[in-house]
């Protein structure tokens, strides 16, 4: 599903972020990306997401180069990544609902089906009774549940998360992996950054650890 | 696409367009303060436009006034006047002659000029008979004073007078007048494209959290450019009406002595307004420079965030 080739990223005051990078993320697994910060965690996410070219090698994301994919293709193209953050990207002056509807109405869905899909989405996480909040008035785990929403409201078939429980206590924490799990077993492809390791060495994925740009090591 | 897919993206648009309206309303301070100034540099080649065409209609109403009048020396007879007039008349580049004797003539200044007693005192009529030549409209400027050289020559005549000078001399000016309003027009809808242009950056900043997400979650750059292109086209319509409502205030206010000289003038002329074709012109000329001013603003912020 997703697959890294000899990917170098270079940044315009030469500091490489990544340098010779390789390995691939089948369809429909589930891994967590570690590494301490600076090592690299989050230039991959962007390069996956297309927020970031890579300098040098070839990513291939559901069979598609991205070297490739002209501009004008980049937003098409990640319609089909659900991307989480850490700080939410929540617009604070819409309700919950108009948030997590956002890729909708981008893709131009009409309103019944937006509706119906805004409102499954946001069961999926807890947050029916929320619709009619603003993000502001809810806490930080349901501002990532709102987060996750939007991610998945396009029913995506790759899910991106970059430290999606930075913020959060270890209970609310567990919680929200939980989530992605639940995702992760109907299909989706979930990929997450993360150095939070007490948790994540809970949890029976394979880590993928970033070290000064280069993989660190392969643990199944 | 399908009839659904239209009908949701027309849908789309008609939600995006008034909200931007709404948008506008909700600030209305700012947006009065753009809609002022669109309107003021609108407002200026707008009233210089309608001032021309005033003054083209005015030497429009005179084109016909092509005419040479001949004094005839004093002391020649009605009689041989008259037959000087006939005579003209066979003239292949006159169109039309008109004979006026000096007693007429007489007469005329006395109704204009009302010095009845005045004149009594006068010994002898001191007016010379005229002969008031229509040369043939289609004929050149050149060709004119041609005729107006043969005509001074004929030994009857005094003095022969083209009425034609300060016609032309309105109509150079008007045509300068054109095209400084050409250049001011251009100038001063730069700076309604770059107010717009400007105001449009201001929201840009404002809503540069909104831009990023909406481009990470696939909005693409149409989608993005819509909500700002949809505030130009307000601003501009705006603007433009604003600029009508401004001039027709601003023609009221003078029409009143423009009527007065005119009559003063002895002149039919009324001022006209132009309102139709300006409430035309104007909201659509400001929309255009709104729609531009707007798409310049957002694709210069667009393509600094595309990724590298």
């Amino acid at each position: 599903m997703i697959r890294f080739e000899q990917v170098y990223k270079r940044y315009a005051n030469q500091q490489e972020a990544l340098s010779g990078l390789s390995f691939e993320l089948l369809s429909g697994e589930m891994a967590f990306l570690t590494g301490h910060s600076g090592a690299g965690k989050s230039t991959l996410l962007k390069l996956i997401a297309l927020i970031e070219r890579c300098s040098h090698g070839q990513v291939i994301v559901n069979n598609q180069n991205l070297s490739r994919l002209p501009k004008w293709k980049i937003p098409y193209y990640r319609r089909k990544i659900g991307l989480v953050f850490q700080d939410h990207n929540l617009l604070h002056d819409r309700t919950v609902f108009d948030n997590v509807a956002l890729p909708l109405i981008i893709s131009g869905e009409n309103h019944r089906e937006i509706g119906r899909r805004v409102r499954a989405a946001l069961d999926k996480v807890g947050l029916l009774g929320k619709e009619r909040s603003l993000p502001i008035a809810l806490s930080g785990g349901e501002q990532q549940r709102v987060g996750i929403a939007r991610a998945v409201v396009n029913r995506p078939p790759v899910l991106l998360a970059d430290e999606p429980t930075g913020n959060l206590d270890p209970d609310l924490s567990r919680e929200i992996m939980h989530l992605f799990e639940q995702f992760n077993q109907v299909g989706v492809t979930v990929f997450i950054a993360s150095h939070d390791q007490d948790l994540i060495n809970q949890m029976p994925y394979r880590h993928i650890t970033l070290q000064q740009g280069k993989l660190a090591d392969t643990v199944s | 696409m399908t009839f659904s897919n239209i009908h949701n993206y027309l849908l789309r648009h008609l939600q995006v367009m008034l909200s931007s309206l709404g948008e506008l309303w909700r600030q209305p301070f700012a947006t009065t303060m753009t809609l002022l100034v669109i309107g003021i540099a609108l407002l200026l080649p707008a009233g210089l436009y309608v001032s021309l065409k005033n003054i083209e209609q005015i030497s429009g109403e005179w084109e016909h006034a092509n005419r040479i009048s001949l004094f005839l020396q004093s002391g020649i007879s009605d009689n041989r006047g008259q037959q000087l007039a006939e005579q003209l008349k066979t003239w292949p580049d006159i169109m039309d002659i008109s004979y006026q004797s000096s007693q007429q003539s007489l007469n005329e200044f006395r109704e204009i000029s009302g010095l009845d007693s005045l004149l009594e005192t006068l010994p002898e009529n001191p007016l010379p008979a005229v002969i008031i030549v229509e040369p043939d409209e289609n004929q050149q400027a050149e060709a004119i004073e041609a005729l107006l050289d043969r005509l001074a020559a004929l030994p009857d005549v005094e003095q022969a007078q083209l009425d034609m000078q300060w016609l032309q001399r309105l109509r150079s000016i008007n045509n300068a007048g054109q095209r400084g309003i050409s250049i001011l027009a251009t100038l001063l809808s730069l700076s309604v494209l770059l107010v717009i242009g400007n105001t449009i950056r201001l929201a840009i900043l404002n809503r540069q959290t909104e831009i990023r997400v909406i481009k990470l979650v696939g909005g693409t750059n149409t989608f993005v450019r819509r909500p700002f292109l949809y505030t130009g086209m307000w601003y501009g319509l705006l603007g433009g009406v604003l600029t009508w409502i401004t001039l027709l205030i601003s023609l009221l206010i003078i029409s009143g002595p423009i009527d007065e000289l005119a009559a003063l003038y002895d002149s039919q002329f009324s001022l006209r307004w132009y309102a139709g074709q300006m409430l035309f012109y104007l909201p659509l000329i400001g929309l255009v420079l709104g729609v531009m001013g707007a798409w310049l603003a957002v694709s210069r912020h667009l393509s600094a965030i595309e990724p590298s």
